[in-house]
């Protein structure tokens, strides 16, 4: 997205840093202030529309009595196994493919069923299969992040340009090396993209099967809380999760952009 | 291409060609490719089926594939399936529609004018990354738990994608012919629909095919937490019973639907970009 002052040279310094952010987010202060103002006025009830410091103070409760550490432990350590699972093994099948017709054909096939098909209508299966435990989740999200990982990796492997293979394997490299050496730093742009793109579907998935199966988890929270008629705790959980994503891709594109340092821009 | 002759003659200069005799019939790769693949699922239906047939596995746990079917035959003549099938089909498109109308013109707007770029760019750029689905008990708690909260929670989520793609496909607009346009003494208003719009097509396009899927996954997630009917929402009423066949017809009929939908959106899109360089294969 752009930067509003973008095009002005921008002097160093944490303090420039801050104003700039604030500057760029008064938008959402914008917002935080009209929704103040719909509550308050009366337009909207304070039920449908808790007012921001209450909801304030419900995050801080929750966050003093360790319920939110505690389920967000348990929701982000799922993730994190079913994508960590579905990176490794999503680009190893997406190289495969680039490499072997065989492989190609075999898996395509599959993917051109399976990836539109919404990975959450994978619940009540996974459900049937592994019951309400963690097994069943880790799986649900490793299954719905693994073919953004194979497209974007197989997409990245195609497009390589065939003059550095050739120059590879005429210096000597072995097909391995080939691989190694070259077509996955090639294809590490898509693979990234890709594992972005996986990224932001194990936490939809984290959260929409922690609203359907679930003893534990910030979407088991957040659903009890609203079920309990909690509103200002279940509008804090749902921030802090909402939140909490938006970080992790942000996380994970400053991280991208430092792996693909050595591009030129 | 360089047709044959039709009066084969020796080649009277280095630079002409000689005659090409025309190519045996073989099969092209790529009905190779596509019967290759045929094969594959064929192969794959068949291993469901034998596989929970004859295997090791629990038919609760895999169902054969022809009980599946069987299935999904018996609830399309009692009309169970037409009537959720177009329950789904009716909230996720209605909510696509919802976040394309929006969408688009605040895609637009937002690189045409920077206060509204000032406004929404964060916003969105916030709002992009988000999970959208945690928000569903706020739309439940404000629209109740019928249609209106689902279709309004497929439009949030449709319209993240939606306005992006078409921000930055207005964005990046390449000079000259916006210039060339304004030579021609073309307005503003003219410009919008003659330039802007079709330069900007492919990656507004783009965004609703990444939008739509969204659209259709949300709508069966909805269906799942909140009931209603629809295929989702069937689904999680046979996995309530323990009902693993009607589980998989569920399966079976959002593989079949998400096909279907994205195939279809394809070929629209080279409808809309028939004039468009990459529909010249």
């Amino acid at each position: 997205m752009s930067d509003i002052l973008a095009g002005r040279r921008r002097p160093a310094g944490l303090a420039y840093a801050a104003v700039d952010l604030a500057v760029r987010f008064s938008p959402v202060l914008v917002l935080a202030v009209f929704w103040e103002f719909l509550g308050l006025s009366g337009i909207v009830s304070q039920q449908m529309l808790p007012g921001l410091m209450e909801i304030f103070a419900a995050f801080v409760d929750m966050l003093v009595n360790g319920d939110l550490l505690y389920n967000t432990a348990r929701s982000v350590s799922r993730a994190a196994a079913g994508l960590g699972a579905a990176v490794v093994v999503g680009v190893v099948v997406g190289l495969m493919m680039a490499q072997f017709r065989a492989a190609r054909l075999l898996v395509n096939p599959i993917v051109q069923i399976f990836y539109p098909m919404p990975k959450s209508a994978l619940i009540p299966v996974v459900m049937i299969w592994l019951g309400l435990g963690d097994s069943s989740k880790i799986l649900l999200i490793f299954l719905g992040c693994l073919l953004p990982v194979v497209v974007g990796t197989y997409n990245g492997a195609r497009g390589v340009n065939p003059f550095l293979l050739w120059s590879a394997s005429s210096l000597g490299a072995s097909r391995l090396d080939v691989l190694h050496e070259v077509v996955l730093p090639a294809a590490m742009p898509d693979i990234l993209n890709g594992c972005r793109t996986a990224l932001a579907f194990s936490f939809i998935l984290m959260v929409s099967s922690e609203f359907v199966i679930a003893t534990d988890g910030v979407g088991f929270m957040i659903s009890s809380l609203g079920d309990g008629g909690q509103y200002p705790a279940m509008f804090a959980a749902i921030f802090f999760v909402a939140g909490i994503g938006f970080a992790a891709d942000r996380i994970y594109a400053m991280l991208a952009r430092h792996m693909l340092r050595w591009r030129e821009a | 291409m360089a047709g044959a002759q039709p009066l084969a003659r020796a080649p009277t200069s280095p630079t002409q060609k000689a005659p090409v005799p025309p190519a045996p019939r073989t099969l092209s790769p790529r009905m190779v490719d596509i019967g290759v693949q045929v094969a594959v699922v064929a192969a794959l239906a068949g291993l469901w089926e034998f596989g929970a047939r004859f295997g090791a596995l629990n038919p609760f746990l895999l169902p054969p594939l022809s009980v599946v079917l069987g299935r999904i035959w018996e609830d399309l003549i009692a009309g169970t399936v037409l009537v959720d099938l177009g329950l789904t089909l009716y909230r996720a498109l209605a909510g696509f529609a919802i976040g394309a109308v929006i969408g688009i013109p605040l895609g637009i707007l937002m690189a045409r004018s920077a206060l509204v770029r000032w406004f929404f760019d964060p916003l969105v750029s916030i709002g992009f990354p988000m999970p959208k689905i945690a928000f569903l008990p706020i739309f439940i708690l404000w629209f109740d738990i019928y249609d209106t909260s689902k279709i309004i929670m497929v439009a949030f989520s449709c319209f993240f994608p939606i306005v992006a793609a078409t921000y930055a496909g207005c964005s990046s607009l390449d000079k000259w012919p916006i210039w060339s346009a304004r030579s021609f003494g073309a307005k503003e208003r003219d410009l919008l629909w003659e330039v802007y719009l079709p330069m900007a097509m492919p990656q507004i396009i783009t965004g609703l095919q990444v939008a739509l899927p969204v659209g259709m996954i949300t709508t069966i997630v909805t269906e799942m937490l909140m009931g209603g009917r629809g295929v989702g929402g069937a689904m999680i009423m046979a996995g309530r019973f323990a009902d693993s066949v009607g589980v998989f017809a569920g399966i079976v009929q959002i593989i079949i639907l998400g096909f279907v939908v994205v195939k279809s959106l394809e070929i629209v899109r080279r409808r809309i970009l028939v004039w468009h360089p990459e529909s010249r294969r």
